[in-house]
């Protein structure tokens, strides 16, 4: 621990980004329990940060961001199982922001090893640098990591509290904790006699917590099955309430309307237009931008569009071929990271023979479902803040700066979200609603951003350029030698969150490539950041949303060139190096009776990545349709270690491949005049239910660790569609969206 | 002068502009935030409504052009009686965020109302205005198919 607290005092190591100064925190401080911020009601008790019974019930404290991956759920059958509560019988609250809810993960996967090699030692040290993001505040969502965070820490919540109130019933029988067991929320003795949870939490709040052994996963009556989501009968009859969905008594509705030059100032505004309409309150000044307040939400974006805007131009270059000629010239300075460096890259092995190819990949947006809004309540000494968020400390933290407020002095009430593929950890429109409710105490107002506003001014994937050289030999690959260019989120969203400067090696821009369980003797992978301000930020899957299409099509390519089946090759490649990767691919060689040939007018094609923690391989199938060329069938095979919920993960594995296929089809955001040219769906397109494949997935579990799901299915989608459509027509694509070059069904 | 309008057959009188589109009466004026805004030019199908049983884009129909009665999700069932095609999205588990559900089981009650027993084609052509990030197509289609059985059977 000690030497946590030193690189934590000198130059924090945040996986890719070594953030330098500013964090100072001794041993005791990362060890020292966080408190506890629930209070129960009369006659109950809060037994630990996530367990809280009174007279409403049993509430179990779910803190992580419920944006459609189920986590409300799975989180808190983690704590039922070992609580030994039913499932109907809890109610489930995603509760306040608070240090205690920390992600004793994320720190953790940021490391910048492979993963897929990571000894006892570095999974002890993972955990340890893990606890450090409680003092730095990390109650984020993202990354896969909720479960790997809650596996045995909310098992281990459950056993301690209901030991806890074993303990309770045991003094008050005046019969040994030993002999009560527990059964649906009840404490039972031997001789029969039942004591109900409800009537115990007072007196098991004031007792020392007690530990308790973890159960065998054989005897789990909840994990490892379906369960019903607790979100489910609300969001199937339009009751889930949505950020955008918080209505208040005397709400105001307002909209905004932003500089489209990313990063340029607004230079004068004349809104006297706006203010004659019908409806409308007040116009604000965002700085960058304005914010309407009217009596409803149309009105208002009405209003704001009626804005006469001077706008200042930004700084990056003003359209996108001249933001890939920057990203190119990363590849002239000297490399940011070189996470791998196996046997000579630089040397042509005798008698192999030598592919290259270029690639490129376009920024992306998030294009949630429900665009970005907060709502905001400013009192003058207090400021509430309504939404869908992945991160409430730091949207905690950054409102209260907003309106010069202490951070205690704000509370975040955090709601479903409708999407957030990382959209939701960014804070930017927590603190323009505060802004604008600042403006106005005591009136609470809803800031709407229209589709428009959310798709132009979103902190988007980077796009990415790669150049790889490799060469095979004897039907092998003898030698990979990668280079990634792109801009860094991760060294962004370190100065949105924490104010700090990053620095170091970026495991983003090479994550899904250098990391990959491939034995190839000579193997490097260097990674070069693009220097430009473009807002950036992490998108499903992050670095391997890019890498999974770049590095894995020119595998395929390899594959091709050794004249070798693209899926034994991969195979033969995992085979030498990590036995679960090699599994998945055998796995989806199976399920889709893979044999290496198709017929006429069908194509297939397979993608492999690691990432998250998770090896994942899909197999995508298209054919020749007379609308176009079609997917028809798609095949995912993913091992997680553990599967919780193994209905669950099949949503998340096929809806991570839809969101991959989306953007490899259509996804793309190219800029003019240093704004951003796509503006809604009919110009950001996605796949609909018609051009989506009949998808099958198998969950296996032989990694010795538990490992996420959210985000694994996105990467090896990607190449897999590529790859198919090279089966199929016998072009390479080797950029994206592929609707530029094939004639798919729309 | 207010403009009359009957949601889940109550009557309201809203005092807006005629051209305010309905999908933001119904969330801003009446308080129905079970009807979503997603793109507001009917390219998401999140804001779908029915209007005397035909699904509509309610970000398309101003205030002052509604004619019928309008029905919104929290009006097709509750999460204490829900009606079958409801029932069919839970069992099979079909949301994930959930925000263009609303809109998807509205369009396809309104499909089902027309033909009871549609094909995976006939799915495809009445669902496919309706976008889904989190990619829930499948379940959707499966959930129709369950939906049609169960109301068949009723």
């Amino acid at each position: 621990m000690a030497s946590i607290g030193k690189i934590a005092r000198r130059s924090f190591l945040i996986g890719s980004a070594a953030i330098v100064g500013g964090v100072a925190f001794g041993t005791y401080y990362v060890a020292r329990p966080a408190p506890n911020p629930l209070t129960p009601g009369a006659g109950g008790g809060a037994l630990n940060p996530f367990v809280l019974i009174d007279a409403n019930g049993i509430t179990l404290i779910a803190p992580r961001a419920e944006m459609g991956q189920g986590v409300q759920t799975t989180w808190a059958a983690l704590i039922a199982e070992e609580l030994d509560v039913e499932m109907d019988q809890i109610r489930v609250l995603h509760g306040p922001a608070a240090q205690a809810y920390y992600n004793s993960a994320l720190l953790g996967e940021a490391l910048p090893g492979k993963g897929y090699d990571k000894t006892s030692f570095g999974h002890t040290l993972a955990e340890t640098l893990g606890r450090v993001g409680k003092v730095m505040n990390m109650q984020v969502t993202g990354g896969s990591t909720s479960m790997v965070d809650g596996y045995s820490r909310m098992r281990a919540a459950g056993a301690s509290a209901r030991e806890t109130l074993k303990q309770a019933a045991a003094d008050l029988l005046g019969v040994a904790r030993a002999d009560l067991r527990t059964e649906k929320a009840m404490v039972i003795a031997a001789d029969g006699r039942e004591i109900a949870y409800a009537d115990l939490a007072e007196a098991a709040a004031g007792l020392d917590p007690i530990d308790a052994p973890l159960r065998d996963p054989a005897q789990w009556r909840i994990l490892g099955k379906p369960v019903d989501r607790v979100d489910m009968v609300d969001k199937v009859t339009g009751t889930a309430r949505f950020g955008i969905d918080v209505r208040l008594e005397g709400m105001r509705f307002a909209a905004l309307r932003m500089n489209p030059h990313l990063g340029g100032r607004m230079i004068r505004f004349d809104d006297s237009p706006a203010r004659a309409m019908p409806g409308v309150d007040r116009v604000v000044n965002l700085g960058n931008g304005i914010a309407v307040v009217a009596s409803n939400t149309w009105l208002a974006m009405q209003a704001a569009e009626a804005v006469e805007i001077d706008w200042e131009m930004g700084t990056n270059p003003p359209d996108t071929e001249a933001v890939f000629d920057r990203i190119a010239a990363g590849f002239d300075g000297g490399a940011n990271s070189t996470l791998r460096d196996d046997g000579d890259a630089a040397t042509l092995p005798e008698g192999a023979t030598e592919i290259t190819a270029e690639y490129r990949v376009p920024y992306l947006a998030h294009a949630t479902m429900e665009p970005m809004n907060a709502t905001a309540l400013y009192s003058g000494i207090k400021l509430e803040v309504w939404c869908g968020n992945q991160a409430p400390l730091f949207t905690r933290k950054s409102c209260a700066a907003a309106v010069g407020l202490a951070p205690e002095a704000v509370e975040v009430h955090t709601t479903y979200m409708g999407g957030g593929f990382g959209r939701r950890g960014e804070l930017d429109f927590s603190v323009y609603a505060a802004q604008v409710a600042a403006e106005m105490p005591g009136t609470p107002v809803q800031l709407t951003w229209s589709r428009e506003e959310d798709m132009t001014h979103d902190f988007y994937r980077p796009g990415a350029l790669a150049r790889f050289r490799g060469a095979v030999k004897d039907g092998k690959a003898v030698l990979l030698d990668g280079q990634i260019a792109a801009q860094s989120p991760t060294q962004q969203a370190m100065g949105r969150w924490l104010g700090l400067p990053a620095a170091g090696p970026d495991k983003g821009t090479v994550d899904g490539a250098f990391n990959q369980p491939y034995a190839i003797p000579n193997f490097r992978v260097r990674g070069y950041l693009a220097d430009l301000t473009i807002p950036v930020g992490f998108w499903r899957s992050v670095g391997a949303s890019m890498n999974g299409f770049l590095f894995d099509s020119f595998i395929d390519e390899m594959a091709h060139a050794a004249g070798r089946d693209p899926l034994a090759f991969r195979l033969e490649l995992a085979r030498a190096e990590y036995a679960p990767a090699a599994t998945v691919l055998e796995t989806v060689r199976e399920m889709s009776d893979w044999t290496g040939e198709t017929p006429e007018g069908v194509g297939r094609g397979v993608g492999f990545c690691y990432s998250f923690g998770t090896p994942t391989a899909t197999v995508i199938e298209v054919r020749d349709t007379k609308d176009g060329i079609a997917m028809s069938r798609a095949w995912i095979a993913a091992d997680v270690g553990v599967a919780l919920d193994p209905r669950n993960l099949e949503a998340q594995l096929s809806g991570g491949m839809v969101y991959g296929l989306s953007a490899a089809c259509f996804g793309e955001i190219t800029f003019a005049e240093g704004a951003v040219e796509q503006q809604n769906f009919p110009d950001y397109d996605a796949l609909r239910i018609h051009n989506t494949p009949t998808t099958e997935v198998r969950i296996l579990q032989n990694q010795e660790h538990i490992s996420g799901a959210g985000e694994p299915g996105t990467p090896p989608s990607m190449p897999a569609l590529a790859n198919a459509l090279f089966d199929l027509t016998g072009k390479r694509a080797r950029s994206l969206p592929l609707m530029h070059d094939f004639d798919l069904l729309v | 002068m207010p403009t009359p309008l009957t949601v889940n057959g109550t009557r309201y009188d809203i005092d807006l502009p005629e051209d305010v589109p309905l999908l933001w009466v119904l969330r801003d004026e009446i308080g129905l935030t079970g009807t979503k805004y997603g793109c507001g030019v009917a390219a998401c199908g999140a804001c779908t409504v029915q209007i005397d049983g035909e699904a509509v884009r309610s970000c398309q129909v101003p205030l002052g052009d509604v004619r019928g009665e309008v029905t919104t999700i929290e009006g097709l069932g509750t999460p204490d009686a829900m009606a079958a095609i409801q029932r069919a999205w839970a069992e099979h588990q079909v949301a994930q965020c959930g925000y263009c559900q609303s809109g998807q089981i509205m369009q396809a009650a309104a499909l089902l109302a027309e033909t009871p027993a549609p094909s995976d084609d006939e799915i495809d052509a009445a669902m496919q205005g309706n976008l889904c990030r989190c990619g829930t197509y499948p379940r959707i289609r499966a959930a129709i198919h369950s939906a049609a059985k169960m109301m068949k059977e009723a």
